[in-house]
């Protein structure tokens, strides 16, 4: 078995038993990005001698003996909305084109500090806009499960790296669904956690009441341990939570789901979910029972608000992040002809440097915090989202757990869904109200639907802060359908054929 | 009838800064306007009684030690700029000649 196709956590031992270098692995993963970035378009920037002289670093220390965080070696990938020194940071927008921040986020702070070799910047929809990545200013990124489709989005290019073999983690962010909705569709496992529990600080803001970043990875116990590097407070957010949530990868080594109480939402299952979608979900249920699990039937009938709620909160809190693209500061500046004040310069700086649906957000958005439409739009979206906390605060009550199909289809085709940004918006059903709420969620692969042999996610839902309890059952759903299939997700996926 | 008229893509284009073409107007103006139809099924939802709430995970008087710590440089501030000039940011006249 190749090194490239091991886990992160099977890589961390290897490193640590010094079966392999971190030089060793980390050119092993550029090499496979060499090969297949061209064709699948996962990366925008691959930082080559960075990732080398950190690797070797790394690999220096630990002939040392000098003690080691239990990633230290393994390297990973970083969406291109989270800030990095040195390396162009673009949130897949032409505005920011070129631009190389003088700053690091502070996950990629962390990541540096866990000596994480960094390989590169992924492909996402311009400033994570989007579910399908194909609202990058620098074309889609593919699926590798089938290079007609799309490997979801916003964070399309991590998932298709991390599923691609380009990179055994990576770092996603998740306003709408943008870690978990990739993930289900690429038969990786993506967690968004509690919002507040890991800093935002240098994450290029969408919607700031939304957005949170999290890990992509191949297996539970992956996401864990990466959920432990980036998690934690952070004085330069001001929204970060003050208490520590515990160790996920604890909760990540959990066997039993004996009396788990597992909340099947009412409104997110049947009508509208794919065939194979659903029957997936059911089998990956039955294991849960069979194994000690109890089921109830849980109802959020706010849900069907969700999605309205969201495309008026999120546009809202766009439109005012984006209005820091001004040519003044960092990014592109378009000079219009003849004299112009610093208000055209913006104009046609924005016009030329934000793609179409950037811009259809940012106008929703104005219109919506528009007065005399304030009360009616944003208000009323906000009032919603009390309701959908109590909504979940009752089915808290009977269950430990809430679960889903991540999506109602599997991946949809290129251009499928491009000209039409409503139908869009629909795919994210079943990941906004963990947004809207705050609480954490998590997509697991549960096996391929048989209509088109396409992954299936499932998505948990835990109450906030209760992050731990997502890694407890997604360990143990993880181990029984692996025992089940007798190998793990991601080796149903056809061998690519690039060239 | 739609509330959302090219005029309005228009003015709202304006106030966000953004020289949208006739082109975009015409395909923004029939987008937004189906866009505005569903999403306004927000307000069949709620009523007076109902509060807003604007932040996911309540929190008050989030604050931190008052001690200077290291920030960037004026020469990383402006690493980014289109134009600077004596260490600031560069811009085109603030108000037109007339």
């Amino acid at each position: 078995m190749s090194v490239l196709n091991k886990s992160a956590h099977e890589l961390a031992s290897m490193l640590v038993s010094k079966e392999i270098s971190s030089v060793e692995l980390t050119r092993a993963q550029l090499d496979n990005i060499d090969k297949l970035n061209p064709r699948l378009n996962s990366y925008l920037t691959v930082t080559h001698e960075l990732a080398l002289t950190q690797a070797r670093q790394v690999d220096e220390l630990r002939a040392k003996g000098e003690k080691l965080s239990a990633l230290a070696g393994v390297p990973i990938a970083v969406k291109d909305n989270l800030t990095t020194i040195g390396i162009e940071t673009t949130a897949g927008s032409k505005i920011l084109q070129g631009w190389v921040p003088p700053y690091n986020a502070t996950v990629v702070e962390k990541i540096l500090s866990h000596r994480m070799p960094i390989l590169g910047k992924t492909n996402l929809d311009e400033f994570a806009m989007g579910s399908s990545t194909e609202n990058s200013a620098y074309g889609p990124s593919l699926n590798p499960w089938d290079l007609a489709r799309t490997p979801g989005g916003s964070g399309g290019g991590s998932s298709s790296a991390v599923a691609s073999m380009q990179a055994p983690l990576a770092l996603g962010s998740d306003t709408g669904g943008s870690i978990r909705f990739p993930a289900a569709v690429t038969g990786t496992v993506g967690v968004k956690p509690t919002y507040g529990a890991v800093s935002r600080y240098g994450l290029i803001a969408l919607g700031s009441s939304l957005d949170q970043i999290g890990p992509v990875t191949r297996n539970v116990l992956d996401a864990a341990m990466l959920h432990d590097v980036i998690a934690g407070h952070d004085d330069m957010d001001a929204t970060s939570l003050a208490e520590s949530l515990g160790s996920m990868t604890e909760a990540a080594k959990n066997d039993s789901v004996k009396g788990l109480k597992v909340g099947i939402i009412k409104e997110l299952t049947g009508e509208g979910f794919q065939a194979g979608v659903s029957e997936r979900f059911q089998e990956a249920l039955e294991l849960l029972v069979a194994a000690g699990a109890e089921i109830v039937e849980v109802s959020c009938p706010s849900f069907q608000y969700a999605i309205a709620a969201y495309y008026l909160i999120q546009p809202a809190e766009a439109s005012s992040n984006l209005a820091r693209f001004d040519s003044v500061r960092f990014g592109l500046r378009v000079m219009p002809e003849g004299a112009a004040t610093v208000e055209k310069v913006m104009a046609a700086t924005r016009e030329a440097g934000f793609g179409a649906e950037v811009k259809r957000r940012i106008i929703l958005g104005t219109y919506a915090l528009s007065s005399g439409y304030y009360d009616a739009y944003y208000g009323s979206a906000q009032k919603v989202r009390t309701l959908i906390q109590a909504d979940l605060a009752k089915a808290f009550e009977k269950a430990d757990v809430l679960v889903s199909p991540t999506a109602p289809t599997t991946a949809f085709l290129l251009g499928e869904k491009q000209e039409d940004p409503l139908a869009m918006y629909l795919n994210d059903i079943a990941t906004i109200p963990a947004n809207l709420a705050g609480i954490p969620g998590m997509s697991l692969p549960v096996g391929l639907a048989s209509e088109d042999n396409l992954p299936v996610g499932a998505q948990f839902l835990a109450p906030a802060r209760q992050d731990a309890r997502l890694y407890k059952v997604g360990a143990v759903l993880e181990k029984l359908l692996e025992n089940k299939w007798s190998k793990s997700m991601l080796d149903f996926a056809p061998k690519l054929e690039v060239n | 009838m739609s509330e959302i008229t090219p005029e309005l893509v228009r003015h709202l284009a304006a106030l966000a800064r953004i020289e949208v073409s006739e082109a975009e107007v015409a395909q923004f103006a029939s987008q937004l306007a189906l866009i505005v139809e569903s999403v306004a099924t927000v307000k069949a939802a709620v009523s007076d009684e109902i509060f807003a709430t604007s932040h996911p995970i309540p929190m008050a008087n989030v604050f931190r030690e008052d001690v200077v710590k290291p920030s960037l440089t004026q020469a990383q501030a402006l690493s980014g700029a289109a134009d600077s000039e004596s260490g600031r940011f560069k811009v085109s006249a603030i108000l037109d000649e007339d």
